[in-house]
């Protein structure tokens, strides 16, 4: 079942649509990549389910329920654009922005402190923001989004301005909240990270929701049977054998070992015949689809939606 | 209701702590009585060492009615002009001719460095009291000192207020110079208090959205809750320090003050006070009588600073949501600057209002003034002190609280929008429609 669903919803700000007609889906206890370029309306999106602004049309059913103020307790909020009182104390801070989303003091003094040694940053909670660096910021901050324990997680580009070894710290924090049951909508243009973590992803583009549906299932859709195949043997026996089943792509030596590797798009489905032929003509040593990265399946769809 | 107060607990607790804060608060009254302390001040410093001066007197009438004072001392000399001239160790020499009192012009100061005016001024003065004695002395009238002496008056005047006395309350004499003060006192006071804390609100507003903070915020509180959390939280700021301020001069009114005037005048104010005595019968003057009393007038001090306590907060509230809704529309205090003339013209014009007020408290210019909300907290303000009625101070009040509500709410609208908006500066029109939306 799922936690958050977006039923056809629609915005408008005076001179421009930010939304159009978008509905989407978030399984409970998944993390949702939400892709799209620049202005496309990830943003509006976002601000529409944390209740920052109203739809003019379409509802948010949250939990089963439509949502309501009451529920931006259970939503947890990492905006994309770090904010937080730079004069401030970091305990301080943290404290009421905890008592902001319901905790108690005494409550969020608790688990802070446990988040802060997790974290290993418990020596900064008597400075002031300014003093502290733009990672060390955020990850005050990150703690600030997660520590009542929302059932939705809300990150906007989670990982800029973090080191590898920082960002991997936080990625595996993102995968324990989601083991513990939360739900993570997860904002971003890095690829890499939405194949490494995403389970279902939402492509967002010109207000319009084009390509939604789990990571594997988009990447098998955008296949375009391409294939690789490695092999031992002639080159051109290979080619020849194989030109009227594919469109040779391109040829290169593998390193230090006497085999091939050629790129080729088959021209027909029927893989199994491909593979016969193949195994007739060379020594056949692998054949495996090459499948789109997101990367490549996020420039295509916004292309071709142009 | 419960985040509003998280939020003005953050906005109080910020900003009291911060040492700006502590140091104008405490400095300032301490300020303000450096400056009333000032005059007596400066002229005990300007104060030189006593000079001393030989007198020659030739005409014998003048030197016995020399008085030396603070500044000078006169020594009588017996040798000659020149044998005195050459005494170095002295400030100077005073030369008065033998027909002095027919040619008040043979009198000759020589002095071993340069003299001052107001020396010159009290030698020449108490010369000139002497030569008019004697020439009164030669019309030989009987008694004529005397007559003299019951000529010379001096107008202290002790004003009533009838209408006071007619609605039942104490006949107390009252004067405008010291409403006069107290009126541009308090009157300057609100306006200073609206312009700082204001743009303070504004300031902070645009703080939050340029660091970003107001989108987390967002997230967790209404904009409206969060706009009303900065105001009401800077408005306790407010509040707070006019009450130290308050407690501090009514504890030195009460205290203080009595212990350093001198017995018998305090006797003089409170029998004035209690009705047994006017002004007159005190010999004081009625200025300092009235000022006196309004001063040590624990209960009317604590009166005056309920009635400044409420204006200022009504007149706060009114223009920080102005300022906060053109803090949320800009990205930068520079931007600020066009959209808040608007809201500081009003200030401004107030204070103008105001001035106009002490030539006449019950001109329908600072009636309509001290009632239309824009200006009516500054205004009213001044007139307080010259003593008007009850009803009217309410009046202004509920009005002004009303129209506190309409721009609270008109503010929100602009505000919900605003935070959200980066980039180009919003027009007039642009607010506006944003209120319809």
């Amino acid at each position: 079942m799922e936690l958050l669903k977006i039923e056809n919803v629609t915005k408008r700000y005076s001179g421009h649509t930010a939304l159009s007609d978008v509905s989407l889906s978030v399984p409970r206890g998944s993390i949702y990549g939400l892709l799209g370029p620049n202005g496309a309306g990830k943003t509006t999106l976002i601000r529409v389910i944390n209740r920052m602004t109203l739809p003019d049309g379409g509802r948010v059913i949250f939990d089963g329920h439509e949502i309501t103020d009451q529920d931006i307790y259970q939503i947890g909020y990492l905006p994309e654009e770090r904010g937080l009182y730079k004069k401030m104390k970091v305990g301080e801070q943290a404290i009421f922005f905890a008592r902001l989303k319901g905790l108690s003091r005494r409550e969020a003094i608790v688990r802070l402190k446990e988040w802060f040694v997790r974290l290993g940053i418990e020596s900064w909670w008597n400075r002031k923001v300014e003093d502290l660096s733009k990672g060390m910021a955020q990850k005050v901050q990150f703690i600030t989004t997660v520590l009542h324990e929302p059932k939705l997680l809300i990150f906007d580009e989670p990982f800029s301005g973090f080191d590898p070894i920082n960002a991997n710290i936080l990625k595996q924090e993102i995968l324990r909240l989601r083991d513990q049951g939360a739900t993570v909508i997860f904002s971003t243009h890095n690829m890499s990270s939405v194949e490494e973590i995403c389970d279902h992803i939402t492509l967002i583009n010109k207000s319009r929701n084009i390509l939604s549906g789990s990571v594997d299932e988009v990447r098998m859709r955008f296949g375009e049977n391409v294939f690789e195949v490695m092999y031992g043997g002639e080159v051109s026996t290979f080619e020849s054998a194989m030109s009227p089943l594919a469109d040779m792509l391109s040829t290169t030596e593998v390193a230090d070992t006497p085999y091939h590797c050629t790129r080729l798009k088959l021209k027909s489905p029927s893989v199994r015949e491909s593979i016969a032929v193949a195994n007739e003509a060379v020594e056949l040593r692998s054949f495996r689809e090459v499948i789109p990265s997101m990367n490549d399946i996020f420039i295509r769809a916004v292309e071709g939606s142009l | 209701m419960n985040k509003i107060g998280i939020i003005i607990a953050r906005e109080f607790n910020e900003r009291v702590r911060k040492k700006s804060f502590i140091i104008t608060t405490i400095l300032m009254p301490l300020l303000m009585l450096g400056l009333m302390a000032a005059p007596t001040l400066m002229m005990v410093f300007a104060k030189g060492e006593q000079k001393t001066l030989l007198v020659i007197d030739e005409s014998g009438v003048v030197a016995p009615e020399l008085e030396g004072n603070d500044e000078v001392v006169f020594e009588l000399f017996s040798g000659t002009l020149d044998e005195a001239r050459q005494n170095e160790e002295v400030f100077g020499t005073l030369w008065i001719g033998k027909d002095v009192v027919e040619k008040p012009s043979s009198v000759r100061l020589y002095t071993n460095s340069s003299s001052s005016m107001s020396l010159e001024e009290s030698i020449a003065a108490q010369i000139e009291d002497v030569v008019e004695a004697k020439r009164l002395e030669m019309y030989d009238i009987e008694g004529l000192k005397d007559i003299m002496d019951n000529l010379q008056a001096s107008v202290s005047m002790t004003t009533y207020r009838n209408d006071l006395a007619a609605e039942g309350e104490a006949e107390e004499a009252t004067s405008s110079v010291v409403a006069y003060l107290l009126g541009l006192v308090l009157g300057m006071m609100l306006y200073m208090f609206l312009i700082i804390y204001g743009s303070m609100v504004m300031t902070s507003v645009i703080e939050e959205k340029g660091s970003r903070v107001l989108d987390v915020l967002v997230s967790s509180v209404s904009p409206f809750q969060l706009m009303m959390g900065k105001i009401l939280g800077v408005a306790s700021v407010a509040v707070t320090q006019i009450a130290i301020w308050g407690v501090l001069i009514c504890g030195l009114g009460a205290t203080v003050l009595p212990a350093l005037v001198p017995a018998d005048v305090m006797q003089a104010v409170e029998a004035v006070e209690a009705g047994q005595m006017t002004a007159l019968d005190a010999e004081l003057d009625a200025d300092m009588l009235s000022a006196l009393s309004v001063a040590t007038d624990v209960g009317g001090l604590v009166m005056m600073f309920v009635w400044l306590l409420l204006f200022l907060l009504g007149g706060f509230l009114f223009y920080s949501a102005m300022f906060a809704a053109v803090g949320s529309a800009v990205d930068s205090i520079q931007d600020a600057n066009q959209l808040q003339t608007p809201i500081t013209m009003p200030i401004i014009l107030a204070l103008i209002l105001a001035m106009s007020v002490f030539n006449d408290p019950n001109s329908s210019l600072a009636f309509w003034g001290s009632i239309i909300p824009f200006t009516s907290p500054i205004v009213m303000m001044a007139r307080i002190p010259f003593g008007i009625p009850t009803w009217e101070i309410v009046l202004s009040l509920v009005l002004l609280y009303a129209s506190v509500v309409a721009m609270a709410w008109a503010a929100g609208k602009i505000y919900r929008v605003g935070i959200f908006m980066h980039g180009k500066k919003p027009s007039f029109k642009e607010l506006l429609s944003w209120i319809k939306q």
